[in-house]
């Protein structure tokens, strides 16, 4: 879409354009080349020479069993963090969605820890699981389960997985419920009359209405789970014990600052930018097709 | 509704305090933790009810910090994360709201080299390109202050794109008017389009201004001044800057402060943030 009236000066757009523009070139585009560039330099251990080995650094990355192993933590966290909080959410939204009195009150109770930071959000659950004064940790201990989620990796998984979701629960919700509320009523009411029960009705009808908000949201939600849970993992387990809660995100961070392997730290980021644009293409083109519908 | 079942109305009552209850939960426990003693918490279990001590605890966090963390007052720290929430925030929809204006109202070389440039920052979040991005802050001696706080986190696509839907929303008989009237571009875009985009700027600050608090990895990074400390990063500090037991009710009252302003502004403005929420994914 293009507007047919405009203004014909060009000093002047130039000049509106140009902080954004500046910014754009000096943080994102500079350093997304440069963590190209360095993605196919092998730097010496003194960070005096460096040498271009093409892509050895990325087969380097991908023959590393620890890399490898980050990976598929990464994969499991993310589609246990996307699961559980687009269920928790929709189960949620579909009950808020029937009840007529406070509906509102309901939205307001469970939206508001879209905003807790994510590191915060760490904290608070890190503190309700400590073994020896977290009172879930207590309460597990009483049904004869020893939870320690700085020895176990298991318990240390689950407890940033649920610590990501508890967060992310609230931003599913809100959707899910402008969803279910864009569904028109008559469509639910006439399968009434035709004696469709609630759960059916549910499935066969409102479900698929809402799928292409669900599926919009499993994007969001990776991507979520991919970027914004750095805070979560960094501030309680530090991707430990013995690695087991090292997402893909907090390995660059580690490698690249703690461990200064600029080369691999590098090439971990363009595998991360190439999960981005895929996932964002993958976006866009879900969007354009909602606009045909 | 056509069909009346009371129980599963009732069911869906029981689902939602439920859920209520659970989402609270970590609130309550970091709230009651926060207002006891700290010997209270080493008898091996929190306490479920609200100790006498929440004064004293929030006094001290605010005013004199966390001993073994460096003892940065968290006053000050809740001051670096407002200012730089602030200048994100505001920075955002400055520069975005220019660029977005230039894009649709006017006609310029490498106008679709523009758009694509500020498209492609949606691609790049920052924990892809932490390592390069930080260098370039560092060599611009933009470290421990608020402009490298800020300024690298600025740059955003979803709020010029957000801008630039609004104003093809716009009906072009404005713009004619205008023209007609004598108005310059400048002088339309301050009396015409800044009165319009209002709702969209304050939605969209509240999204932004959560945003800018909650952000975590960049102010770890560029940040070794504890002057500059921010205070969601500061909480980290605490609980790892020590070899004893951390001191929880004071981690859990920092923890209370540093929730307490996005929460305040989600729970105020609920309807711009809505707003925000559902326009910035369009």
């Amino acid at each position: 879409m293009e507007k047919r009236v405009v203004f014909s000066k060009l000093g002047l757009p130039i000049l509106l354009v140009a902080p954004q523009i500046v910014i754009t070139l000096v943080f994102f585009i500079w350093p997304a080349s440069q963590a190209l560039y360095q993605s196919l330099l092998l730097e010496d251990a003194f960070g005096l020479k460096s040498q271009f080995v093409w892509l050895d650094n990325f087969i380097a990355l991908f023959s590393d069993p620890h890399y490898l192993n980050s990976f598929a933590r990464t994969v499991v966290f993310s589609a246990a963090t996307a699961g559980l909080s687009l269920g928790v959410a929709l189960f949620l939204a579909a009950m808020a969605d029937r009840v007529l009195k406070g509906a509102t009150a309901y939205r307001t109770l469970i939206v508001w820890p879209y905003a807790v930071a994510p590191a915060v959000a760490g904290v608070l659950w890190f503190f309700m699981f400590n073994p020896s004064i977290g009172i879930l940790a207590y309460l597990l201990k009483g049904l004869g389960y020893d939870w320690n989620h700085y020895l176990d990796g298991t318990d240390a998984m689950m407890l940033v997985i649920l610590a990501a979701s508890w967060k992310q629960v609230s931003y599913n919700f809100l959707f899910f419920l402008a969803g279910l509320q864009a569904i028109p009523r008559s469509l639910v009411e006439a399968a009434a009359i035709d004696g469709a029960r609630p759960f059916k009705r549910f499935w066969t009808i409102v479900f698929p209405l809402l799928s292409p908000t669900a599926f919009f949201l499993l994007v969001v939600n990776i991507v979520y789970a991919f970027f914004d849970t750095f805070g979560i993992v960094h501030a309680t387990t530090s991707g430990g014990p013995a690695q087991s809660t090292t997402i893909l995100v907090y390995k660059v961070f580690n490698d690249g600052f703690i461990g200064l392997d600029l080369g691999g730290s590098a090439a971990q980021s363009v595998v991360l930018m190439a999960v981005v644009i895929t996932l964002t293409v993958f976006q866009f083109r879900y969007i354009e097709r909602k606009v045909a519908y | 509704m056509v069909e009346n079942r009371p129980w599963l109305t009732v069911f869906s009552h029981v689902v939602l305090c439920l859920g209520v209850l659970v989402t609270a939960l970590p609130i309550w426990i970091a709230f009651v933790a926060s207002t006891h003693p700290a010997d209270s918490m080493l008898s091996g279990r929190t306490p479920l009810l609200p100790g006498g001590n929440m004064l004293e605890n929030y006094a001290t966090v605010l005013g004199s910090g966390v001993k073994a963390a460096g003892s940065i007052p968290v006053g000050t720290m809740l001051w670096n994360s407002f200012v730089m929430a602030l200048m994100i925030a505001v920075g955002k929809i400055a520069i975005s709201i220019i660029a977005a204006y230039a894009i649709v109202y006017f006609r310029f070389p490498l106008r679709k080299t523009c758009f694509w440039v500020i498209f492609i920052t949606l691609m790049l979040p920052v924990e892809v390109r932490i390592l390069p991005t930080f260098g370039v802050v560092a060599s611009l001696d933009m470290l421990n202050s608020y402009w490298g706080l800020s300024v690298p986190l600025i740059a955003s696509a979803t709020a010029t794109f957000l801008f630039r839907q609004f104003f093809l929303t716009v009906p072009e008989e404005l713009a004619e008017a205008a023209r007609i009237d004598g108005a310059g571009p400048l002088k339309f875009f301050r009396d015409i389009l800044l009165p319009l985009s209002r709702t969209n700027i304050a939605a969209l600050f509240v999204i932004l201004f959560i945003f800018g608090w909650n952000q975590y990895l960049w102010p770890l990074l560029v940040t070794t001044d504890e002057g500059f400390y921010t205070i969601v990063m500061g909480i980290q500090r605490m609980l790892q800057a020590e070899d004893a037991e951390p001191a929880w009710h004071e981690i859990m009252a920092t923890s209370m402060l540093a929730m307490l302003p996005p929460v305040l502004v989600v729970v105020f403005m609920q309807r711009l943030f809505v707003k925000g929420l559902i326009e910035q994914e369009k």
